[in-house]
């Protein structure tokens, strides 16, 4: 087991690598530079500020500069705020795209297994239908309808949740409802199936015949069963909600970091660019390791080699 | 095969009725069937056929042209002369939601048809080869893979759009920006989003034909002498099809999602050819007054995906040999 985590964790180091790799040239190929104006500054001033941020040496130097310093915890100075650090940005930014995605897992769990449960123990019934019903609408609806429609509905025609931004309890209601249903719906759904697959095992029958209620049949045995499969989807599920964080900051104009990575893609800031992709490639390969190691220690026949 | 009976069973035999013809059973045929029997699957695709038939006939089926307006008639609501209402510049907005499914329903298909080839092409190498080459093109694909889909296509799209934007006739780039005029702004989309598809097929191909090359028909085929690449086409791919048509069918709607909102930042087709999710970010500045703005395109664009998902399923109902 030790074996596999280092294995997976050196293994990760070259993965990042290429993808600083590729975002660095990507962000280098695009024309224009950071210090481009409506009106061009002087020939000195630009050379001056390219000297100044080290962008007039030769292409690998500074890729392995930002190396060098990334290493030791530095991602560079932002081309657009002056008085930022990448750092900066991202410590400023990101906890707030955090703490919307940890409130729409927190949502799509809360919501999406039982749900899921209550669907396959009353298979075929009128409650099995409508909620895989809604679980499909939720697979279906896309952000970008979802937002708009519960802004008009909530905000403006009811009055009673602000429309967008950041700050309160109130205001993150919808943002994370809105990027937490689609999760939801794919947890019922996926719970649903397992479910009704555990079940039919032989051992909730053995559960049964020796007399165990229902209740702790459900509880105690089949649910901590059913939910070994979910517990792996939760990796991919974290991809999905980064991605689906960027829209929905879009959407509900939320300070976070995917919204700011948009911008500064246009302002053609590269460090901060570089810096939110790195974080965002670290984020999903240690939830992609922390699923795939808790996965192998609550199934134990599952072992990795 | 003729077989000789004998003689005292002749009238037995001749007293059995054989239909002449034998009913035909074919994966294909059965999983159509199948498809058709399930409700949804077959409203599914339904819709999908209603939308292309709108997307290919749009210039006969919208009431109105979707770049020319009536300004006396901006911000109209929905009534007798524009069915959804008009937009800011007084274009209807039925009508450019009619021309955007174009717009949406070429995105997904060509994202599919990318995915699908490349994909299944790259994964069915890499799997029937297996060894080194199967190491190497995999660790490629997961490199790929743990790249943030979204950020990547992103950046993509702002280089393609910064870059491309040259004129000058006759270079390579002034020959990419003209393809990508004539498609409507749509070409640099397609490379966007091809890029980044064709990873999940890969990875599922590679492992069903990993699988499959150890399955006797495989070794029957090499024993009878066919070289590799008929195998890998003629006897393995054909058996891979099915879950990978249903992988793609169930990612049209994340290429859809992806196309509308490039457009809902920008960085999706020029204006003025209707984009959904162009239609939904400038209908956003006016939601207080006018949400049908925003709410319409919204409503086609689940519709759409609802439709590709129901499919999708049905699909995958269908083709499961488990279910019969």
């Amino acid at each position: 087991m030790i074996n596999y985590i280092i294995r997976r964790v050196l293994w990760s180091i070259p993965v990042l690598l290429v993808i600083s790799l590729i975002t660095f040239s990507l962000g280098h190929a695009i024309p224009g530079g950071p210090f481009d104006r409506e009106k061009p500054l002087p020939a000195e001033i630009i050379a001056n500020l390219e000297a100044y941020y080290g962008l007039d040496d030769p292409l690998w130097k500074q890729y392995t500069d930002y190396l060098w310093n990334a290493l030791h915890g530095d991602f560079g100075p932002s081309y657009s705020s002056r008085s930022r650090t990448v750092n900066d940005i991202i410590g400023a930014h990101f906890p707030v795209s955090a703490r919307l995605g940890v409130l729409a897992l927190i949502i799509a769990m809360v919501v999406g297994i039982p749900l899921g449960m209550v669907s396959a123990l009353k298979q075929n019934s009128f409650t099995d239908y409508s909620c895989m019903f809604f679980a499909l609408l939720g697979v279906s609806v896309p952000a970008m309808t979802l937002g708009p429609l519960l802004i008009w509905v909530f905000a403006l025609k009811l009055n009673i949740l602000p429309v967008a931004r950041w700050g309160t309890w109130q205001q993150a209601i919808l943002p994370a409802f809105t990027l937490g249903i689609g999760s939801a719906a794919i947890l019922a759904r996926l719970t649903r199936a397992s479910m009704l697959q555990v079940i039919r095992e032989d051992y909730i029958r053995t559960a049964r015949s020796k007399g165990v209620s229902e209740k702790n049949v459900t509880v105690h045995h089949a649910l901590k069963n059913a939910l070994i499969p979910v517990v792996t989807v939760l990796g991919p599920l974290f991809a999905m909600l980064v991605t689906g964080s960027l829209i929905v900051e879009q959407i509900f104009a939320i300070p976070g970091c995917g919204k700011y990575f948009i911008t500064s893609v246009t302002n053609r800031d590269y460090p901060v660019v570089l810096g939110i992709m790195l974080l965002y490639a670290i984020i999903i390969i240690i939830a992609n390791l922390v699923v795939d190691v808790t996965y192998s220690w609550i199934d134990p026949r599952i072992r990795y080699t | 095969m003729e077989v000789k009976l004998r003689d005292e069973k002749k009238e037995k035999v001749e007293n059995i009725k054989i239909p002449s013809e034998k009913p035909e059973v074919n994966l294909w045929k059965d999983a159509f069937r199948r498809l058709l029997k399930n409700k949804m699957a077959a409203l599914g695709g339904i819709i999908v056929i209603v939308l292309i038939i709108i997307a290919i006939f749009a210039p006969y089926v919208a009431p109105y042209h979707y770049a020319k307006g009536n300004l006396l008639d901006n911000y109209a609501k929905p009534g007798s002369k524009y069915l959804l209402g008009a937009d800011f510049m007084g274009r209807d907005v039925l009508s450019r939601i009619i021309y955007g499914t174009r717009i949406s329903l070429s995105v997904g298909l060509i994202g599919a048809i990318t995915a699908f080839i490349i994909g299944v092409l790259y994964g069915v190498i890499s799997g029937y080869f297996g060894g080194k080459v199967d190491d190497i093109m995999m660790r490629f694909v997961d490199i790929m893979y743990a790249f943030p889909t979204l950020l990547l296509i992103i950046l993509l799209m702002v280089l393609f759009k910064s870059t491309f934007a040259v004129t000058t006739p006759g270079t390579f780039v002034g020959t990419l920006s003209a393809i990508d005029r004539a498609f409507g702004g749509l070409f640099f989309i397609f490379i966007g989003i091809g890029i980044t598809a064709w990873l999940g097929m890969a990875r599922i191909a590679r492992g069903m034909a990993l699988s499959l090359r150890e399955k006797e028909f495989v070794e029957a085929a090499r024993a009878m002498g066919n070289s590799n690449w008929k195998i890998m086409f003629k006897h393995i791919t054909p058996n891979l099809i099915g879950p990978c048509i249903v992988r793609v069918t169930l990612a049209i709607p994340g290429y859809i999602t992806f196309e509308a909102f490039l457009s809902f930042i920008g960085l999706g087709v020029n204006p003025p050819t209707p984009s959904w999710g162009m239609m939904i970010s400038e209908g956003y500045q006016a939601m207080r007054s006018h949400p049908h703005l925003a709410l319409y395109p919204g409503i086609a664009l689940a519709i759409t995906m609802l439709a590709f998902n129901f499919l999708g399923d049905g699909l995958r109902d269908a083709l499961d040999p488990r279910m019969k």
